[in-house]
């Protein structure tokens, strides 16, 4: 260790190296993946906890209303169901991504990060890459649990791998709804109530019940919400029951479940940068 | 005010150098008012020395650590850390610098070893070396035995020491310390100014922001004050305390109604020095010559008059007299807009 007291500046005279270049940018935002992946390993019971919401919901829903559930078109009610789960199961993943930027942010570790030599890139990229691969985990234990269930793809196994490319394509881009709303809310507390918020926006949709089961203007509401279009777009794409009513956005739900995602990216990405960047203001 | 003596110019020979620096914040909503965090803030810190940065909440202590750290942008002057200028080269300063905020920026989720790995690996060292630089860290900051528990079991005293270990995985030329010791107990305390004398040793330079002037004195040997965005002394700690003068007395009125009487009791043994009167603790204080004569003669003054206090004493100047005496008002900032917890900009841009 350099112990040069009366002159530390000239201790260190090995030149930095190139931080701007897209490797160390890859190699940070791997850090920073690494890191959250970290967080998993020690206490893996927080995917469970995570997953207690959507598993309870399927079997409040599949055996408690299921027998009262009708899906229009015909076809199983737990069938429907199911894919329903997945994608609010992405969509409620915004919360982990909002939570843990507010976290860093109000402890400090966001001021951390931008004292060092990293990429800023890395703090956003590798917080969006470590959530993608636990939402992978996530639908993994979700559909063992709903194959336990008695769910069934039967699409085939490319139309399934779209399904579930669809799912994580809308996990991706709540992602920078999550880093925005994380840069945005004052502190942890206040994140958490998000979830009132949240919670109402993922059941107006084709979640558990089929829009066109509900009041006109609910179901229009309902059919155009981007968690709807994936949700159907799955079912379609999992050979499950899609009880479509018919509408131009249920029709095209597989096309929608690919806008709606890109849609969110091109307007919460450059917010969330904007706000990134307004911290040096 | 603060001219470096060697001129401008990036060989300064100061490891941190701030001339006439000011940082504007623009008020909320159309027609906010413009508010300067700093105004024309000027500082000049000697290598390997501990330099303390002394002021009141909202005083622009954070916001002109946060300037030099490059986690702010400022409007107008000249800011230079470790011979770099902070403006334009923001990236090779934070390679010679370590930043310890106001919490201690700590990840809760991971292990104290896993957190230093973490930054080494963010500070480029390779696995291999980060590894090595995490367990050297470890041994230095006497965490060692604790370094594969969670840091959310660490103590407040722990917690700061990992912190300020990962500033230092680099050993940086200028290490920046904004109030380490807010929220410590003593002993928490204790261990962080041993572990800041420790980096000293090894060469680096520290600014260190503090609401405490003991914790200057105990540290630094040198202090800025800084007020309302300007440093309005710069000397030793002690020289500091010589203008503030010696004990002051302290008196409690047991009643408000008492307040007057308190008060020229107090302003008797003052000796035409300045009485302060605070209506909403009841309480009076003044600066005295005679600590025992001016105590003796307060208490049995008051006594005499039949006032109850509910509290009568002596005690050593605080900053909050140091304050009194070079600004004419106290550590505590009144209604003017600049509340307490305002010097860290950091709520208003999360709120907004």
């Amino acid at each position: 260790m350099t112990t040069d007291a009366a002159n530390p500046a000239a201790v260190r005279t090995a030149p930095v190296r190139d931080h701007g270049s897209v490797l160390w940018a890859v190699t940070d935002c791997w850090n920073i993946t690494r890191r959250t992946l970290t967080h998993y390993q020690r206490h893996p019971s927080a995917v469970v906890w995570q997953l207690g919401f959507p598993i309870l919901s399927v079997l409040l829903y599949g055996y408690v209303f299921g027998s009262a559930m009708k899906v229009p078109g015909g076809g199983d009610y737990r069938e429907f169901l199911m894919p329903g789960m997945f994608a609010m199961t992405m969509a409620m993943g915004f919360m982990n991504t909002t939570v843990a930027v507010v976290t860093d942010a109000a402890r400090g570790v966001v001021d951390r990060f931008r004292s060092m030599p990293m990429a800023p890139s890395a703090f956003a990229s590798g917080r969006g890459a470590a959530d993608l691969v636990v939402a992978a985990a996530e639908l993994t234990i979700l559909a063992v649990t709903a194959l336990l269930m008695g769910w069934r793809a039967e699409g085939g196994v490319p139309a399934g791998l779209a399904a579930f490319g669809l799912l994580l394509l809308l996990r991706f881009s709540l992602i920078w709804v999550g880093v925005w709303l994380g840069m945005l809310v004052p502190t942890p507390e206040a994140a958490g109530g998000l979830y009132a918020v949240a919670f109402p926006v993922t059941m107006i949709s084709s979640t558990f019940v089929a829009p066109s089961l509900m009041p006109g203007w609910l179901g229009t509401i309902a059919a155009w919400n981007p968690i709807s279009s994936t949700a159907t777009a799955t079912r379609e794409l999992f050979g499950n029951p899609v009880a479509g009513g018919g509408t131009w956005v249920e029709e095209h739900a597989v096309l929608m479940a690919v806008v709606w995602p890109l849609a969110i990216t091109l307007v919460c990405l450059p917010l969330a940068v904007r706000r990134f960047q307004r911290l040096s203001r | 005010m603060l001219m470096p003596e060697t001129g401008s110019g990036a060989a300064s020979g100061y490891a941190v150098l701030a001339e006439g620096v000011v940082k504007r914040y623009r008020g909320r909503g159309r027609g906010g008012t413009e508010k300067r965090a700093l105004d024309g803030f000027d500082l000049a810190v000697r290598p390997g020395t501990v330099h303390g940065l002394l002021g009141p909440n909202g005083a622009g202590k954070t916001t002109a650590v946060r300037v030099l750290a490059t986690l702010l942008r400022y409007d107008a002057g000249r800011a230079e850390v470790a011979g770099l200028d902070v403006a334009r080269e923001p990236r090779r300063v934070r390679s010679r610098i370590g930043l310890v905020g106001q919490y201690a920026a700590v990840d809760e989720g991971l292990t104290g070893r896993q957190n230093l790995e973490m930054f080494g690996r963010l500070f480029h060292l390779g696995n291999r070396r980060a590894r090595q630089r995490a367990g050297e860290l470890l041994d230095r900051f006497d965490l060692a035995e604790a370094a594969d528990k969670g840091a959310k079991e660490y103590s407040g005293g722990m917690r700061r020491r990992l912190d300020l270990a990962s500033s230092m995985i680099l050993q940086p030329d200028v290490l920046f310390l904004d109030e380490p010791t807010t929220g410590l107990d003593p002993r928490g305390r204790g261990e962080v100014w041993e572990a800041v004398r420790a980096l000293v040793a090894g060469g680096t330079t520290v600014l260190l922001t503090t609401q405490y002037l003991d914790e200057a004195d105990k540290l630094a040997s040198r202090v800025t004050v800084i007020d309302r965005g300007r440093a309005i002394a710069d000397d030793t700690p002690d020289a500091l305390k010589n203008r503030v003068g010696g004990d002051r007395i302290e008196v409690v009125a047991a009643e408000a109604g008492d307040l007057d009487a308190v008060t020229r009791a107090v302003d008797r043994v003052a000796g035409g020095g300045l009485v302060v009167t605070d209506a909403t603790a009841r309480r009076v204080h003044a600066q005295v010559a005679d600590r025992v004569a001016a105590l003796t003669e307060v208490a049995r003054g008051l006594q005499d008059a039949g006032i109850a206090v509910e509290d009568i004493g002596l005690r050593r100047p605080s900053l909050d007299d140091v304050f009194l005496r070079l600004t004419g008002h106290g550590a505590v900032p009144g209604g003017d807009g600049r509340g307490a917890g305002n010097d860290d900009h950091i709520p208003a841009e999360v709120a907004a």
